[in-house]
């Protein structure tokens, strides 16, 4: 089919035009929820209860936020959830650097069955293990404390193996190298190995950041009211109130929650992709 | 070096998994002080119980809303941002934003917009959806599940594009360059080259938000607490087994039992799209 070639340009400008405008309208979209919340925090409250209609950013203010973060103590909140956070990231580094060491490095007895082991439990979802876990927890006077929210996390059976992927790429040179010059296992570990697979470790680490911050189920079974304990995602639900004139405290509140988290995710985009992708490509 | 991930792994996630399986044998009274063993076929019970069964709809109802909407959306949204245009940028730090919010900060943002008295969206929209204005999505029994499944189609949409668009990358581009030259249109590329190569990302993903689906817990407790009573339309499984106003709340066999169970279903739905998809996934090379 012959077509003049003047219209082919023509084409692809409207496709472009086309892409565009549907670029937009899903982005627009996607936004909406988002930009509704903070506008709603950012007005005082009579007003967005008079004008809930208005989409537009005028008379902003930060009274919502400021009487939600004295109401729900979200400063408190925010210090729990990022407390637990970096602990448990830094553990989680520091178990999975250990135990990927000794599956790539070392030889020892019943390894096989082992590293079977660490597999199944990848497959045991926390939904199952909350139930006898809160009891465990109960029995070691840990609810409503801070080691019942980090033990429990702290080993990570997706880290070990994610190490151990790069461990095993590494030179095997490396290690003999090293031993011929007598350089210790934790040595090595430390010095030479955890510095080459910084890379994972950052993808690491920013997940194992955002699990803990976001998590919600064993949070919630594990605080059970004691507001010097909660973290930011539980602690949250407070501020739902069956008043509607002060429901937009809710508003305030998830600004503060979310935007630590939108500035991490910012600056820290590489890592997440990485980590995101770790599992999907090329299985 | 093996130890601490061994003790860790070991007290948290497999002592609690054999209790449960064991625990979910027994029967127990009001107050769990008297429990009594009743076997395997407790597990029976349990599963054709009422509760259960109806949890068991509320889950699968909401894995079959999430999780090919979820996906479509996921996969068309990379498609249409995998372009060299000017301010693609832009357009995929949008669509990846959903990735920085957490269960709660998800579902409480729905809860907001969702509000009958204030909420936005009832004030934009109630001449469509009357029932944004009365009684409220979140209230009606009928759309309550709707509401509670588009909360997290938005919320796992950052999630979806970045996995898609990074199974696209790896795309290689003689791939479609080979099936220009032999007079592929843009459909035909799209379907014989594109969704092949992005099998393994959309096997992945499918996998990733059926295992969500099933086990949606937090989205429920902030949005409907299960309700709306006396339906309880949108008690899942999770919720049935730790909600705080749940009816076996108090009763440690019959969490058991309900853990157990949604542990076996998960993992068998998560092997049937493995053994569906096998033969279909295309791993490269």
């Amino acid at each position: 089919m012959a077509t003049d070639i003047a219209s082919v340009g023509a084409t692809r400008g409207w496709r472009k035009v086309g892409r565009y405008s549907l670029l937009t309208f899903i982005a627009v979209v996607v936004l909406f929820p988002i930009y509704a919340v903070l506008l709603q925090a950012l007005k005082s409250g009579p007003d967005s209860l008079d004008h809930p209609r208005s989409l537009l950013p005028v008379d902003l203010t930060f009274s919502t936020i400021r009487a939600a973060w004295d109401q729900g103590d979200l400063g408190r909140l925010l210090l729990n959830s990022l407390f637990v956070a970096v602990v448990v990231t830094t553990g989680v580094i520091i178990t999975s650097l250990l135990a990927a060491y000794a599956f790539a490095f070392l030889e020892f007895p019943f390894k096989g069955p082992i590293f079977v082991f660490f597999l199944a439990t990848m497959l045991v979802p926390g939904e199952v293990t909350v139930v006898f876990n809160q009891r465990t927890a109960d029995s070691l006077g840990w609810i409503n404390s801070y080691q019942g929210l980090i033990v429990p996390s702290l080993a990570s059976t997706f880290g070990v193996f994610l190490v151990r992927q790069v461990f095993l790429q590494l030179p095997h040179e490396l290690r003999e190298a090293a031993s011929l010059d007598g350089v210790g296992h934790m040595r090595f570990l430390w010095e030479v190995a955890a510095p080459l697979s910084r890379p994972t470790l950052g993808a690491l680490g920013l997940f194992t950041f955002l699990g803990t911050w976001n998590a919600y189920l064993w949070p919630s079974q594990v605080i059970r009211g004691d507001r010097a304990h909660e973290t930011i995602q539980i602690g949250l639900d407070r501020l739902k109130s069956s008043d509607i004139s002060r429901l937009n405290l809710v508003t305030g509140g998830l600004v503060v929650a979310a935007l630590p988290i939108f500035i991490l995710l910012v600056v820290f985009q590489r890592q997440l992709v990485r980590g995101l992708t770790a599992g999907a490509v090329k299985g | 070096m093996l130890g601490t991930s061994l003790v860790l792994l070991g007290v948290w996630t497999i002592y609690p998994l054999v209790r449960a399986i064991q625990t979910g044998h027994l029967s127990c009274n009001q107050t769990g002080t008297r429990c009594i063993d009743t076997g395997w076929s407790t597990y029976f019970d349990v599963f054709m119980s009422q509760q259960f069964q109806d949890a068991l709809k509320v889950s699968f109802w909401l894995a079959v809303m999430t999780v090919p909407a979820g996906l479509i959306l996921g996969v068309g949204l990379a498609v249409l941002a995998d372009k060299h245009l000017r301010g693609i940028g832009f357009f995929r730090t949008v669509f990846s934003s959903t990735v920085a919010t957490s269960v709660a900060v998800a579902s409480l943002v729905w809860f907001v917009l969702l509000q009958p008295e204030i909420g936005v969206l009832s004030d934009l929209f109630s001449n469509w959806v009357p029932a944004l204005k009365n009684p409220g999505l979140l209230r009606d029994p009928g759309t309550a599940l709707p509401a509670v499944a588009l909360s997290s189609i938005w919320a796992s949409l950052g999630f979806t594009f970045i996995v898609i668009t990074a199974g696209l990358q790896s795309v290689p581009k003689e791939l479609y360059e080979s099936a220009y030259v032999d007079g592929a249109g843009s459909f035909r590329r799209f379907t014989n080259v594109t969704l092949p190569m992005l099998s393994p990302s959309i096997l992945f993903i499918s996998v990733v938000l059926t295992t969500r689906a099933l086990q949606t817990y937090g989205e429920v407790a902030l949005l409907t607490g299960g309700g709306p009573e006396p339906e309880k339309s949108t008690t899942t499984i999770p919720y049935l087994i730790y909600g705080r106003n749940s009816i076996i709340s108090q009763d440690i066999g019959l969490k058991s039992a309900a853990a157990v169970l949604l542990f076996l279903i998960s993992l068998v739905f998560a092997l049937v799209q493995f053994r569906g998809f096998e033969k279909r996934v295309h791993y490269g090379n």
